[in-house]
């Protein structure tokens, strides 16, 4: 059964379906896009059902000849990592679609566009993660904007339509890297044995080592925008400070994983050599992407900045576990990616139903919500502890485990990281202060408290983060096998834990 | 001395013979036919014209021949490509044609005459566009095929007279647009004079005016290669100024802009493909294996030419001036598949004609909808918030512009990436790296042209978009499927191409 496709035809048929619905019937809309979506969900769980975890292999795979003149392919396969996204993936989308029942009102276009919009980007959400021909893999990358943008610029709030466009200049901008690469990959494989852009051809690829450096670079600025890391971060605060907050935890909880999952699928399986090369730089920005977001973080006064910021420097963790060339940093990253996705989805989410409430998005106009709107309060106070990575949370696994996997090899850059756990109590317990607790801000004395929808949709979240904090065992079943050997491939193996001063 | 008759091979010359027979035909039905049946007799005509003559490059499709006409024209698998296309592309086009509101209803008249105003008010339309519209295309489809310098120097004065004549004929802006046909001509007749310098030259160096006999003596190597270098650049002077190259691109802005925008479409879509037909089919046979004397000066042409159109269309508020800068960027994008000079930059090099010209007509058909009181609306200022008055023709335009971007699942991803790759196996590197960034600078006006439209709000100002006739509407219906056909599922057109795609010499 071609599980795989499956998942990405049924979002579609869903738009579809929608496209046919009349516009007026708003309510009808939304119940449509929230049945398609908790149907893919549906079936990708069935399909995780059904993955052997001790298998180091792709799964599920598929193969049909695309363009056959440039050796292109329809395939796709998962492996532990790509898996765990996409279960990311269409757990989000509904809740997604839930949380933001209302959210799509007030746009440039219909609600019936938005949430056309919502299931297409899902299916490119499942193709972007699961395609194992390069090709493919840069056909959805680049396609995947044009709905993020037409969701920032058309239903936004504020400079809505010029964070979408710094959003798709970076993106393109990443994207054309990428593609020189890609051309030159291709060129390359037409010499040694026939042209291909198959994932595991490509990286037997015979290449000096100057090119590979470039290539890597190609593939590496590509990503690091995606996943902003300092320096080429400054599109994110803008976008998510601008996009609904549905439309803001699909593009830093998903959309921005396809940066470090690129980083680890495309840069270390295709470039081992230069990815070792280039491991010192990265592993720097990795740390400056971690303090300075973080530090940026305490200092919004705007609730939306201030989680992107946090994101920018949750990021930087991931690229550091990442680049830590550790089983244990790996296995912490891939976790990091999936936790980060529903940490960062629950603050937005009652960050956005907060600002909704409030009318603002500025920190200081709210005040004593624990008493007026205690469950919103506590959702906010809980989707914070989990962003600070509080032992008991599924974020505080992976930070230790990235922080331990980097600093039996690089000791220096994992203290250093620690400091980001510090600075990550002040800028979440900040805005907890001065949201939550002291005296009622004048004008807050009204607002009502998360209703039924609301408090279905962020259950979910909760009960993953937390379950998954006190039992990670599933997720890491899953994810360590390849950990191990993605590490083995690169030609490491993990140091032996050394005990220092003797 | 006895005469010979010339043999000529009439099924293989005979989509050409149509045309041609298709242009006396409406001169003259232009003559003849009461004034209220001339526009509709012209159009059926003309449009019957070229379908038939599409059926005729069909039914030869297979054939090659160096001896069609006394070895003045070659049959071969591009030489049907090209003109599949430039008859698959004047047909979209000419539905666009049929809206007089374009054309000036006297072209003799002095603008703002009392003939004008009388023809005007009389309702007496002339219609000569169809004629010289097919006059025109009959000068396309001999330029790609021609085999000696003669037929190509005659093919390119056929495909060009007409065309002077035709940026003239705008309704509106008469002033504008006689001004556009008149630095066309100028300019135009200046190429063309180094055009015939260089087949001078190109004779001097080898004795011989065919393709045959120069490459005979390229390859032998044996001639003075100053006659040879000085003949190739000034036969490329008159070549790169009918691609709108730089430096040779002048002329583009303005006839783009002055030139009725239908006949623009067509221009700027059929014009590329002819020419650069014949280009590839001079440099991949005749140059070829002087290589070494074109390939570093034609780099730096395409490097210049793209960057140039790139940066320069940032700067346009005018929506067909924008289009004509971005014209003149793709061309560098289509020089780097000239440089490629390997099958797959051939391969390449047809397809991205073909989806490139497609998409072009598609997007000023769009061009043609917008308008106020006083005709079509260019200033992009006044096409704000028109996503949200017609959502359906601004997301056209949009696929339009995301395919001149070069966005994946547009034809314009896949010919930029197989005209890149092609240029990058060959070994251009540079012109590789030029082409994408490039690419990234385009795409920033492009996406400016899509947020005036969906992301601004409108301004009360009386821009509205036309209902679009059903002529109309076929165009855009068609050149939209198409672009995006091609962006998603193009194995068919590309297996098409590869198995076509030789030269013979």
């Amino acid at each position: 059964m071609n599980w795989l496709t499956l998942l990405m035809v049924l979002p579609l048929i869903g738009s579809v379906a929608l496209a046919v619905l009349p516009k007026e019937n708003e309510k009808l809309v939304k119940q449509v896009a929230l049945a398609s979506t908790l149907v893919v969900m549906g079936a990708t769980i069935a399909m995780a059902v059904g993955f052997q975890r001790d298998n180091i292999e792709l799964q599920f795979v598929e193969k049909y000849a695309w363009i056959p003149s440039f050796g292109i392919n329809y395939a796709l396969g998962v492996d532990g990592l790509a898996l765990v996204l996409i279960l990311m993936s269409t757990i989000l989308a509904p809740v997604v679609v839930l949380a933001g029942w209302n959210e799509s009102q007030g746009g440039r276009w219909s609600v019936k566009t938005f949430y056309i919009l919502i299931l297409v980007l899902e299916t490119m959400m499942i193709g972007v993660f699961a395609a194992t021909d390069v090709f493919l893999f840069y056909v959805i990358f680049e396609a995947m904007l044009i709905p993020v943008y037409f969701l920032i610029g058309g239903y936004g709030s504020g400079e809505r339509s010029a964070a979408a466009v710094k959003f798709l200049i970076y993106s393109l901008f990443g994207g054309l890297m990428m593609l020189a690469s890609i051309i030159a990959l291709y060129v390359m494989s037409g010499a040694q044995g026939g042209h291909t852009f198959d994932l595991a051809a490509l990286s037997q690829l015979q290449m000096s080592s100057m090119t590979q450096n470039l290539l890597f670079l190609g593939f590496f600025i590509a990503f690091a925008i995606k996943a902003p890391l300092w320096p080429l971060h400054t599109w994110l605060p803008d976008a998510a400070e601008s996009a609904t907050p549905g439309t803001s935890v699909l593009l830093l909880g998903v959309l921005d994983k396809v940066g470090t999952f690129g980083m680890i699928r495309y840069c270390l399986t295709l470039f081992p050599d230069a990815s070792k090369t280039f491991t010192p730089v990265i592993l720097v920005l990795a740390v400056i992407s971690i303090i300075y977001g973080a530090i940026l973080a305490i200092g919004q006064r705007d609730l939306k900045r201030l989680i992107a910021f946090t994101s920018i420097s949750h990021f930087g963790f991931i690229t550091l576990g990442i680049f830590a060339m550790t089983s244990q940093g790996y296995s912490g990253a891939a976790l990091y990616m999936f936790n980060h996705g529903f940490s960062t989805a629950a603050l937005f989410l009652v960050g956005g139903w907060m600002i909704s409430r409030r009318g603002s998005s500025t920190i200081s106009d709210f005040g004593g919500l624990q008493r007026i709107t205690p469950v919103m309060a506590w959702m906010f106070f809980l989707a914070g502890m989990s962003s600070l990575a509080l032992p008991g949370m599924s974020s505080f696994v992976s930070e230790f485990l990235v922080l331990v996997g980097t600093f039996t090899r690089y000791p220096v850059h994992a203290v250093i990281a620690t400091f980001g756990i510090v600075l990550a109590a002040l800028y979440i317990l900040i805005p907890v202060q001065k949201a939550l607790h002291g005296p009622t801000t004048p004008g807050n004395e009204n607002l009502s408290d998360l209703n039924l929808r609301e408090k279905i949709a962020i259950a979910p979240v909760m009960a993953i983060i937390i379950v998954l904090g006190f039992y990670p065992a599933p997720l890491l079943n899953v994810i360590n096998p390849a950990a191990t050997h993605v590490i083995a491939q690169l030609g490491f193996s993990d140091p032996a834990p050394t005990s220092g001063g003797k | 001395m006895t005469f010979t008759a010339p043999v000529l091979n009439y099924t293989l010359l005979s989509p050409i013979l149509i045309l041609l027979g298709g242009a006396l035909i409406g001169v003259l039905v232009e003559a003849f036919v009461s004034k209220a049946l001339r526009s509709i007799v012209q159009l059926s005509l003309t449009v019957g014209t070229l379908v038939l003559s599409l059926a005729q490059v069909w039914r030869i499709h297979n054939e090659t021949s160096m001896s069609a006409a006394m070895g003045s024209v070659i049959i071969d698998g591009p030489a049907i490509l090209l003109q599949a296309s430039i008859l698959i592309i004047s047909i979209i086009s000419i539905f666009l044609f049929a809206d007089t509101d374009h054309f000036t209803a006297l072209a003799a008249a002095l603008p703002g005459s009392e003939e004008e105003r009388h023809s005007l008010e009389t309702g007496n339309q002339v219609t000569e566009v169809y004629p010289l519209t097919l006059f025109a295309i009959s000068g396309m489809m001999l330029f790609p095929i021609a085999s000696d310098l003669i037929t190509l120097f005659v093919a390119l004065e056929m495909l060009s007279l007409p065309l002077y004549l035709m940026a003239g004929l705008s309704r509106r802006r008469r002033l504008a647009s006689q001004e556009a046909a008149l630095k066309y001509f100028l300019l135009g007749a200046f190429s063309s004079a180094f055009f015939l310098f260089g087949m001078a030259y190109l004779y001097g160096y080898s004795a011989s005016i065919t393709y045959a006999g120069i490459r005979e003596s390229v390859v032998g190597g044996s001639g003075n290669d100053v006659l040879l270098l000085i003949g190739i650049a000034f036969l490329s002077i008159g070549l790169l100024f009918k691609v709108g190259a730089v430096p040779f691109h002048a002329w583009s802005p303005d006839v783009y802009q002055g030139a009725p925008t239908p006949i623009t479409g067509f221009m700027a879509a059929a014009t590329k493909v002819a020419a650069f037909g014949a280009m590839l089919r001079i440099y991949y046979t005749v140059f070829a294996n002087a290589q070494w004397s074109w390939t570093p000066l034609l780099s730096v042409i395409a490097i210049i030419t793209m960057l140039f159109g790139s940066l320069v269309a940032i700067a346009q508020r005018d929506v067909k001036r924008m289009l004509a800068y971005s014209s003149i960027a793709h061309a560098g994008f289509l020089l780097a598949g000239v440089i490629a000079l390997n099958k797959a930059g051939l391969e390449a090099s047809i397809f991205y004609l073909f989806a490139y010209g497609v998409a072009t007509v598609g997007a000023f058909a769009v061009v043609t909808l917008v308008r106020d009181s006083s005709g079509e609306v260019t200033d992009l200022n006044r096409w704000k918030g028109l996503g949200k008055r017609s959502p359906w023709v601004a997301a056209t335009f949009a696929g339009f512009l995301l395919a001149f971007a070069g966005i994946p699942l547009t034809s314009g991803f896949i010919g930029k990436f197989s005209i890149f790759s092609a240029a990058y196996e060959s070994g251009a590197k540079g012109v590789v790296f030029a082409g994408v960034l490039s690419s990234a600078i385009a795409a920033f006006f492009y996406i400016r042209v899509i947020v005036l439209m969906f992301f601004t709000d409108a301004t009360q100002d009386g821009t509205s978009v036309q209902l679009p006739s059903a002529l109309t509407r076929a165009t855009l219906v068609i050149s939209i499927a198409i672009t995006i056909a091609l962006g998603v599922y193009p194995a068919p057109l590309l297996n098409v191409i590869s198995n076509l795609s030789t030269f013979i010499r």
